[in-house]
């Protein structure tokens, strides 16, 4: 959700800030989500491990890079071929945020099938993981729209939650690749 | 008998108030549009909750004269190019800028970038907006039309900036990357000229941003107004007897509007009153609407 509120500051300077720039960033948000969900849900079927799990954060914190370092080129490469600021928008947040917002969506679905033990807790554990995410969700776009654009620059902001990510996956492979030697 | 009399008191008192008429209303994508007639003026006014904000105003009976102490000091950058060929105005409002401009220099070319297809339409219709083959008005962003411009090679003489009358600010207008864009657009000797914030910490910010594109600027405020009004040039500054004399010369052809530059030069300041240590506002960087809350 943050990275989706960021979205839009990344944006504004290519295609405004006119309310089909913010439909366009939800379209594509909601659409790599989706996808990720899918997905990931799918790769917990075969042999789901902590290991695995880590790899889904690196590899979004990985991806989350060219949106921080080469966004300015990639508009600037859209700007030029697509007149209508609607369409430009809606290409220009497919490039940026599709593939990692994609990755970020599979997580959950994976930690479902990590943390259930029993079917007869699956819904519980659901709930919870729900609960979780979207209470994190909540309060990162509250941090982020009421004092973080005030103090940090966007970059700043993207590259500490890209670091984070990094942090997370890297420490959930390393325990799972200790515990297993 | 008493009671009668006080009655009829509130009645008086309460007249003009009653004579606010209520033209039109409508919801656009951006904001309420609400279009009233009082005293003999018909206004345009956005964002009806926290207070009814007129955005632009029409004498009826004059219809040329410019109501607003802030319209009419947009007409200063004339100071410094008196003869613009292409204009741009972003912020439509009225459209009174952009129609006096037309009458002024009937030759020139006006563009006028305006976000809200309504506000074009109630300018149209209630404000006797009129486009012809010299004044065009595009529905756009402008950071949008004005990215778009550049890259067709276009310059402009003089570029209005009055897009920040309203009670949310668009951010992405008011950063050094946009001004620099615009200050690109300039022709050698063209002019910016900037409706902007007279208080919080967000002058202090908007100054130190503007000085960073433009360099020395005109910082310009009349006592009757609230309003800032910055006066750049593309290639600096004339002395202040060019501008004087410029004044002088424009005396005529802007009475009809209600404007006396002789007055303006003695307002217009070269010093720097704001608190320089500001962070400057930029793509990376700009809550704007943030810090106008803040002292």
């Amino acid at each position: 959700m943050a990275i989706e509120l960021l979205g839009g500051r990344i944006l504004a300077p290519y295609f405004g800030s006119s309310i089909y720039v913010w439909g366009s960033i939800i379209t594509i948000f909601m659409l790599s989500l989706s996808i990720g969900y899918l997905s990931g849900g799918r790769l917990s079927i075969n042999n789901p491990h902590l290991g695995r799990y880590g790899v889904f954060f690196l590899a979004a914190a990985i991806t989350l890079l060219p949106t921080i370092i080469w966004s300015n080129n990639i508009m600037d490469w859209v700007f030029v071929r697509l007149e209508d600021p609607r369409y430009g928008s809606l290409v220009a947040s497919t490039l940026l945020f599709f593939i990692p917002t994609a990755i970020l969506g599979m997580i959950a679905p994976y930690s479902v099938r990590l943390l259930v033990a029993h079917a007869a807790h699956a819904g519980q554990i659901a709930g919870r993981l729900y609960f979780i995410s979207t209470l994190g969700s909540a309060l990162g776009t509250l941090a982020t729209s009421f004092y973080l654009v005030l103090w940090f620059e966007v970059d700043a902001i993207l590259m500490t939650m890209s670091a984070v990510l990094a942090a997370g996956g890297v420490s959930a492979m390393l325990a799972y690749w200790s515990h297993r030697t | 008998m008493m009671r009668l009399w006080v009655l009829l008191v509130l009645l008086v008192l309460a007249i003009p108030s009653l004579q606010a008429k209520e033209i039109h209303r409508e919801k656009s994508l951006y904001r309420n549009i609400v279009v009233k007639e009082a005293d003999g003026r018909r206004c345009l006014l956005f964002s009806v909750q926290r207070g009814d904000r007129h955005q632009t105003c029409m004498d009826l009976q004059d219809p040329k004269r410019l109501v607003f102490p802030y319209v009419r000091m947009s007409f200063g950058g004339l100071l410094l190019n008196p003869n613009p060929a292409r204009v741009l105005v972003i912020g439509l409002g009225g459209g009174s800028i952009p129609t006096a401009l037309s009458e002024l220099f009937p030759a020139a070319m006006i563009d006028v970038v305006e976000i809200d297809e309504a506000v074009v339409r109630v300018a149209r219709q209630y404000f006797n907006f009129t486009e012809s083959a010299h004044l065009k008005v595009k529905v756009s962003d402008a950071r949008v039309f004005i990215k778009r411009a550049l890259l067709q090679d276009r310059t402009y003489d003089l570029i209005i900036l009055d897009a920040f009358t309203g009670d949310y600010i668009p951010e992405h207008l008011m950063t050094q990357e946009f001004l620099q864009e615009s200050h690109d657009l300039l022709s050698e000797d063209g002019v910016l000229v900037a409706n902007t914030f007279s208080t919080s910490v967000l002058y202090d910010h908007e100054s130190e941003t503007y000085q960073s594109v433009f360099g020395d600027y005109l910082n310009f405020k009349l006592p009757i107004s609230g309003n800032r009004v910055i006066i750049a040039g593309r290639q600096g500054l004339p002395s202040d007897f060019v501008i004087k004399s410029q004044a002088s010369r424009l005396v005529e052809s802007l009475r009809p509007y209600g404007i006396d530059p002789r007055t303006y030069p003695a307002n217009m300041s070269r010093e720097k009153d704001w608190d320089r240590t500001r962070r400057l506002l930029t793509d990376q960087y700009a809550p704007a609407n943030l810090l106008r809350g803040e002292d």
